[in-house]
């Protein structure tokens, strides 16, 4: 009990000292004081009485958001003197791979900056500045030559890495034997097994209505739709951020669907989160990185060639580019594994008051990075609001698809999850596939590190995301690339090569889901 | 609650296992760490700190004198503490830990010894152990003072002259006011820890190349 106490008394201390720093802190002083006008606030009692006003004017529910966001992204310390890097990742031998990784990234961006001539980053004349502010709502129709850039990584360079992962006190014996995992992932970490997954995911049972299968067009409204909007309509009323959690578990009506994410997101538009989006855009006007024509040529090779996606071309560089100049996504690498890179002013090398990050949010776009974006432009077709939306589902989960860590939401773990899942509940496929040279992970990897965005048609899609905001866990994905290969298991018993594998699945634009979801996990007879 | 660091010496891990060590073909499974305390006069234990590093169970005996004339025995006193709640896999494995005298099987008041059990029943490691190992004592309680006979012996309650006409209540009025002082104090010593938010030095972000440091 005891320990308890004080564990809560350090998480409480944690969470005020985040929130001092936040905009909500400053509205709730300004209240405060504005409060002080009213006739129900008396002196004696100033205390009491304000916090009496804060419940009664929804102030109290705000700052509930406020604090529930934090416990959601935040992990709780066990014990007072861990070092940071213990909480950005746990185990030692994984910090060093994310560090080797790392280091790979900036060599390789080193040598490209090198070899074209281009600086990492350049102050723009003003005639330049001048244009691509006329351009800006149309950067879609400028055609840099970007024939020389490549992408820093793919994520089968990645995919790659996470295989080469060893844990140096394993018996990693050069014998196969019973240590020896069958699929990619080498590295013993925790995962569910069907039984523990059914219990995370008990809202996606067979007798609960979801969204994504009892809203098709055979069943009547009646049954379940309207009464799932009604209580979606209620849970925006009351502006509570767990009940928008729980609620999209089953799914979120279309209409309602932007609201309830930037609740869950706790995101409010205010004008200080508009004049900041207008800061960055000012920011991306001045300055000129050499991560910006990465983004360009990521955009130009994934989004604009999506039969979806290819209308918001203009919002993707809207939104990346201001991104990349966003100093305050450093802050989630304090839980993050991977830390910003970091160089030096001109002629300052080594010189601690001329350190800066690159890019300014520390984050350097892979091939595919402009898919995480894409689909919110459905949602969201007001600029800041976006860019807001985006922001916080980078820091609360898109991050953790390529970063090397130990967190069950991890990319590790989501592997391990994936082959483990298909090795014990499909175990004739797996081997199957593993015979012919076509281990799984190959294939899903691609999926998983993106979220399946670009695979999936777009309302499976946010249908999916749904739950991924539902259950504030990126699980949910590796349980579906197991789904999908238990779809296909009958042609996949089939072929002969890992790329007749590869043909079987590269076509997901018609799967439904959430009914993939619940046969896999509560309809499968294993 | 405070805690004062205790100057110990932590022996060599000890392996126990059945038969040859060294002809042996499996790793031990029970490895014994003996921590004492030269120069220290007997204490009162309040904490143990470790970080783990693929140790699945704890357990711990202190030799302690359980009451003043009698001769030092060996206790248990915290029985297969799980650390590793799955011993197969990493969960848990290199994490920082504390353990309160609360949480101890028994009392912990004279302590002259200490043996850590650590247990490791999974083959798949090469080797564990517990690392940064700290032990502490309650830290000195506040220093009694003699207070002057006024204060610690207050002269009973007279009776309250009565309260002039229109008047607020003094005890009251005192009550209020030091309420008020509190939180004019709270906000003066509050700061606001809002970032700035710039990423260039001085409008300059002319860079060198990426540094790999």
């Amino acid at each position: 009990m005891w320990q308890e106490e004080s564990d809560l008394s350090l998480s409480i201390a944690q969470i005020v000292q985040k929130l001092k720093g936040s905009s909500l802190y400053a509205q709730l002083e300004r209240q405060a004081w504005a409060s002080l006008q009213r006739t129900d606030i008396k002196l004696e009692s100033l205390k009491e009485d304000i916090k009496r006003f804060f419940k009664t004017s929804g102030w109290e529910k705000k700052l509930q958001n406020a604090v529930y966001s934090e416990l959601s992204v935040f992990p709780l310390p066990s014990h007072p003197a861990v070092p940071p890097e213990h909480l950005k990742e746990p185990l030692v031998y994984m910090r060093k791979a994310q560090g080797s990784w790392e280091k790979r990234i900036l060599k390789s961006l080193n040598s490209m900056c090198t070899e074209l001539s281009i600086p990492l980053a350049r102050k723009r004349p003003v005639g330049e500045q001048k244009e691509l502010l006329n351009k800006w709502n149309e950067m879609g129709t400028d055609e840099p030559d970007l024939s020389h850039f490549r992408p820093v990584y793919a994520p089968k360079d990645f995919l790659e890495v996470l295989i080469n992962l060893r844990n140096p006190n394993y018996e990693n014996g050069d014998s196969p034997s019973f240590r020896t995992h069958l699929g990619l992932i080498q590295i013993p970490l925790k995962v569910k097994d069907i039984p523990e997954l059914k219990e995370l995911f008990v809202e996606l049972g067979l007798t609960t209505g979801q969204l994504g299968i009892d809203d098709s067009t055979q069943v009547p409204p009646e049954l379940f739709e309207n009464e799932h909007v009604r209580i979606g309509q209620k849970v925006l009323a009351e502006q509570d951020s767990a009940a928008a959690q729980q609620y999209v578990r089953q799914g979120s009506p279309t209409a309602l669907r932007a609201e309830l994410w930037a609740l869950i997101l706790n995101i409010s538009s205010q004008p200080e989160d508009i004049l900041y989006y207008e800061q960055l855009k000012t920011n991306v006007i001045q300055h000129d990185l050499l991560v910006d024509s990465l983004i360009y040529k990521d955009v130009k090779l994934t989004a604009s060639n999506d039969d979806y996606y290819f209308v918001f071309e203009d919002y993707l560089y809207q939104v990346l580019l201001c991104f990349s100049r966003d100093t305050s996504v450093l802050g989630h690498f304090a839980y993050n594994s991977a830390s910003p890179p970091r160089s030096y002013i001109r002629g300052k090398l080594g010189i601690e008051e001329y350190a800066v990050f690159y890019p300014p949010n520390g984050v350097i776009p892979f091939h595919g990075f402009s898919m995480y974006v894409a689909p919110l432009c459905f949602l969201y077709n007001e600029p800041s609001k976006l860019y807001q939306i985006f922001r916080e589902m980078y820091v609360r989960f898109f991050f953790r698809l390529h970063s090397i860590s130990s967190h069950p939401s991890g990319i590790v773990s989501l592997c391990l999850l994936f082959e483990t899942l298909l090795q014990t509940y499909l175990p004739q496929l797996f081997y199957h596939l593993r015979e012919i040279g076509a281990q799984p992970l190959r294939i899903s990897f691609k999926w998983m590190v993106r979220a399946f965005s670009g695979y999936l048609a777009t309302d499976q899609l946010l249908l999916l995301w749904d739950r991924i905001l539902g259950y504030n866990s990126l699980e949910i994905l590796a349980v579906l690339a197991a789904a999908v290969f238990a779809f296909r298991a009958v042609n996949l018993m089939e072929v002969t090569s890992l790329a007749a594998a590869e043909a079987v699945l590269a076509d997901l634009s018609t799967l439904k889901v959430m009914p993939l979801l619940q046969i896999f996990l509560f309809a499968t007879v294993t | 609650m405070s805690r004062v660091l205790v100057p110990c010496h932590v022996k060599g891990t000890v392996a126990l296992q059945v038969g040859d060590v060294r002809t042996s073909q499996g790793r031990p499974g029970v490895l014994v760490i003996d921590v004492t305390f030269p120069n220290v006069a007997p204490f009162e234990l309040q904490e143990i700190t470790f970080k783990n590093y693929y140790t699945a169970f704890l357990s711990i005996r202190v030799r302690q004198y359980s009451s003043i004339h009698t001769q030092a025995k060996w206790v248990t006193c915290l029985r297969d503490y799980c650390l590793m709640p799955d011993p197969h896999s990493e969960e848990g494995a290199q994490e920082y830990v504390s353990l309160s005298k609360h949480q101890m099987l028994c009392d912990v008041a004279r302590v002259l010894e200490l043996r850590l059990i650590l247990r490791q029943p999974s083959p798949l490691w090469l080797s564990f152990t517990v690392e940064e190992l700290q032990v502490y004592q309650q830290g000195a309680k506040s220093p009694s003072v003699t207070f002057p006979k006024w204060l610690s012996h207050p002269v009973p309650c007279e009776q309250p002259a009565p309260l002039l006409e229109g008047l607020p209540d003094p005890s009251r009025v005192s009550s209020e006011v030091q309420q008020m002082w509190a939180l004019t104090e709270m906000v003066r010593a509050s700061r606001t820890s809002r970032r700035i938010g710039r990423f260039d030095v001085d409008g300059c972000y002319d860079l060198n190349l990426l540094s790999y440091t």
